[in-house]
């Protein structure tokens, strides 16, 4: 989901930067909001960061014969709405970007969109999606943490096409071309990625059930229940 | 082993499987490049220039050695907050392996 350090064209550059900005300013003060007025949410945010962070730093193959990162930006929208993680896979990409030589700065604004903001919202979708048609918390969280993984390459297949559309078949060659490069090989890992954030939802739903209580994740049972209701 | 754990564990299994199947089919005969990579290959073959570079480019080292660095940063608090959140759900010092709810 990285488009390196200059290869977008300026006006590209630009354009998304200036998309991207609004989603990070109202995440910075969404976290700020969400610290000040729920302190004990502290704890969870850092676990938010924290999984987006491991998540995206490792490079994992795939069938394809190609590698790629996962984007972990699934459970934090989940937990917090997707606002918050505008601000938090921003850091993530900032951190890349400078030190790592992995995206760039004049293309953060690109990534920033694709990672921080369409991924957790979709993720989001989804799972508002799948808890409304009855789906239980542990699909619905699968549902959500690969789509917002998926969601963030075929972002960036677009983003990709729209700055290099082909000669021949325009835009939509241009867009399957890119699709070629990164859905397919994103698809096992966005399957792995979704597994990893049932693993964490089950962890969180035995340790840290007051607070998806109140974030509304789970709702309140008048006698502690048997785990079987949420596996 | 209670099946909740035992559940846990199939999952860390099947994450685990996902990726080590596919190389271990492979057998070493592809390269496993990264698909950013790929895309800025294609376009710089067809003729694009990056106009900007970055900053600060790590050596191949040096960037595994910041890549460590961030998973580590991650794994690290993802652990500090499980760790305080479990820890807070047995107080007292139990004895090893007591209920798992």
């Amino acid at each position: 989901m990285h488009i390196a350090e200059g290869f977008l064209p300026a006006g590209h550059a630009a354009g998304w930067t200036i998309a991207a900005a609004p989603f990070v300013v109202h995440g910075a003060r969404a976290v700020v909001k969400e610290v000040r007025e729920n302190p004990e949410s502290t704890l969870l945010l850092g676990a938010a960061g924290a999984f987006t962070f491991v998540l995206s730093a490792i490079k994992l193959p795939s069938v394809t014969g190609s590698s790629s990162h996962p984007t972990g930006t699934g459970p934090g929208a989940i937990l917090f709405r997707p606002p918050v993680m505008a601000l938090l896979g921003t850091v993530v990409l900032l951190f890349q970007a400078l030190l790592l030589a992995h995206g760039g700065l004049t293309t953060l604004g690109a990534n920033a969109f694709a990672f921080a903001v369409v991924g957790p919202w979709a993720g989001y979708g989804a799972y508002r999606l799948a808890r409304a048609a009855g789906a239980g918390l542990l699909p619905a969280v699968f549902a959500a943490v690969a789509l917002a993984d998926l969601a963030t390459y075929v972002t960036t297949s677009f983003q990709l096409a729209l700055a290099f559309p082909d000669a021949e078949s325009g835009l939509a060659g241009a867009l399957l071309k890119f699709l070629g490069v990164f859905a397919v090989t994103q698809i096992p890992l966005a399957v792995g990625e979704g597994l990893l954030g049932v693993l964490l939802f089950r962890v969180l739903t035995v340790n840290a059930r007051p607070e998806l209580e109140r974030l509304g994740i789970l709702t309140p049972a008048p006698v502690a229940t048997a785990a079987g209701g949420a596996a | 082993m209670t099946r909740r754990t035992l559940v846990n564990a199939l999952l860390v299994l099947a994450v685990v499987a996902l990726f080590a199947v596919p190389l271990l089919i492979d057998g070493g005969s592809s390269e496993y490049g990264g698909t950013d990579a790929a895309v800025t290959e294609e376009l710089e073959a067809d003729g694009y220039t990056p106009w900007f570079d970055s900053l600060f480019s790590p050596a191949g080292e040096v960037e595994s050695g910041l890549f460590a660095l961030q998973a580590a940063l991650g794994g690290g608090v993802l652990g500090y907050v499980l760790g305080r959140l479990r820890g807070r759900r047995t107080p007292t010092p139990a004895a090893p392996g007591a209920g798992e709810q």
